[in-house]
């Protein structure tokens, strides 16, 4: 199909980002206050503070590992610092981002204290900015741009139009050749007989149900009333949401209707092969994108109803709404504006178009409203209780 | 002017994208072929709420998007507002 170009940075693996950050990465929330030191010294560089890291263990503890080592691996990370207060674990994510090739270097505060690392960590971070600074963007396929996609504060014109719009992206990033993913595993119940279906075999849908019966059990082994009586939400009741079942169809309409998905991943696992690919994640904004951008999605679009303000620190948030009042009062976080479907001169088809092109735009240095308005929610998911 | 907007061609109901009148005769559009039609509302509708495309009885089912949304609960004439008081989840 497409041939569409972007220019975007090649990174020493080969993949590509669409920005050119300098992380400063705490292995744990002890070092939190050391990292931001540095980003404050060191102009350009960015901190990404978090409130773990300490006495996690098994499967909870994986996914920490995961989540820190793929955030300094995505490729919209040119160089990281790390800083941990102890050298075994801040080594261990400095092993694991240095198999993508890019420069990282861990710090560690025990026997230093934190003004000696933080001055240790500066010098560090002030020759990767500066090296950074001269990488050059160049012409890179559209398909080689890792694409995750959640939606947030969904109402009835998410359904009729910001979902089905991504879902026609989705339709042709796929046909390209692109990756893609999507996720929200408890948002799907209503429709997960029709998310099973959507596998490409039937192994797969069977391994899909045997992740959201995982979830599913999960909350309804923790639920009280206040979950019971919140889906729908109120909101999406004043909104016109009937049912769950209706609102998880909305909800499904992100991955359009002609293309099935070829990977079944775990929470910040990376895809294996181009295509669609779903991943097991909580519904919750933040949290969602802060495992994609762990898995190496780059860019992330975000269809809104009532208007959710989300954003990540490294993986830029797209954010369209149909919702007329969204887009008139709430327009600074609101990337592109499809209400015109609703009013019936806009086709999905063209939607999905328009929705391909301010991809590109970000994808060739835009900064999208989240990016422009600091909205940097890094909050990583935790399976259960530290030791 | 579109006052509401239909999915799919085999739905039950549309969605209004305006707010609706009792009484008004209200034109829409199938998304998938872009056909229009027309429906007299018997009820107000909100934005975003749904309008019965078709008479239902209770245990039948809604279909939008193609999909069962849910069981009626009570008698749906063509034009009535669609909602928590004539439809339910099937779920719980």
């Amino acid at each position: 199909m497409s041939e569409k170009k972007v220019v975007a940075y090649r990174r020493e693996n080969g993949r590509v980002g669409i920005r050119n950050h300098v992380v400063i990465l705490p292995l744990d929330d002890l070092s939190n206050a050391a990292c931001e030191a540095v980003a404050n010294n060191i102009k350009g560089t960015k901190a990404i503070p978090h409130a773990y890291g300490r006495l996690q263990f098994g499967e909870d503890l994986m996914l920490f590992f995961r989540t820190m080592i793929g955030i300094g691996s995505n490729p919209n990370v040119a160089a990281v610092v790390v800083i941990g207060i102890e050298p075994e674990w801040t080594q261990l994510i400095v092993d694991g981002i240095a198999k993508t090739g890019k420069p990282v270097e861990g710090f560690s505060i025990e026997r230093t204290g934190d003004i000696g690392t933080i001055a240790n960590a500066s010098w560090k971070a002030k020759e990767y900015v500066q090296w950074a600074s001269e990488l050059k963007r160049e012409e890179c396929d559209l398909t080689e741009i890792r694409v995750s996609v959640k939606c947030g504060e969904s109402d009835t014109t998410s359904g009729l139009a910001s979902n089905p719009t991504v879902g026609n992206t989705l339709e042709k990033l796929v046909e390209m050749g692109g990756w893609c993913c999507f996720g929200e595993t408890s948002e799907i119940t209503g429709a997960e007989m029709i998310c099973k279906d959507r596998a490409a075999t039937p192994e797969l849908g069977e391994k899909f149900m045997e992740v959201w019966n995982e979830y599913n059990d999960f909350i309804n082994e923790f639920k009280t009333d206040d979950l019971s009586g919140s889906q729908p939400t109120k909101g999406n009741i004043r909104g016109g949401l009937t049912t769950i079942e209706e609102k998880a169809f909305g909800n499904l309409a992100k991955i359009g209707k002609k293309i099935s998905y070829g990977e079944v991943l775990k929470p910040a696992e990376a895809p294996s092969k181009p295509g669609l690919a779903y991943m097991d994640t909580s519904s919750a904004a933040a949290e969602a994108v802060t495992l994609w951008a762990a898995a190496g999605y780059v860019a992330h679009l975000f269809p809104t109803g009532q208007g959710n303000i989300i954003g990540n620190p490294i993986e830029p948030v797209i954010k369209l709404s149909a919702n007329p009042l969204t887009v008139s009062t709430m327009s600074e976080h609101i990337d592109y504006d499809c209400s015109a479907i609703l009013r019936g001169e806009m086709t999905l088809e063209e939607s999905g178009d328009n929705l391909i092109d301010m991809l590109v735009r970000t994808c060739n240095g835009r900064l999208t409203a989240q990016e422009a308005l600091g909205h940097e929610e890094f909050v990583l998911t935790k399976l259960y209780r530290s030791a | 002017m579109i006052q509401f907007l239909v999915h799919e061609k085999a739905d039950s109901v549309g969605v209004a994208t305006v707010d609706i009148k009792q009484g008004e005769k209200v034109e829409g559009m199938y998304m998938d072929s872009r056909e229009p039609l027309t429906v007299e509302a018997t009820q107000d509708i909100p934005l975003g709420h749904k309008i019965a495309l078709k008479a239902h009885a209770p245990k039948d089912t809604i279909l939008k998007y193609g999909y069962d949304i849910g069981r009626v609960v009570a008698d749906i004439k063509v034009g009535d507002h669609v909602h928590v008081h004539n439809l339910k989840t099937t779920r719980w």
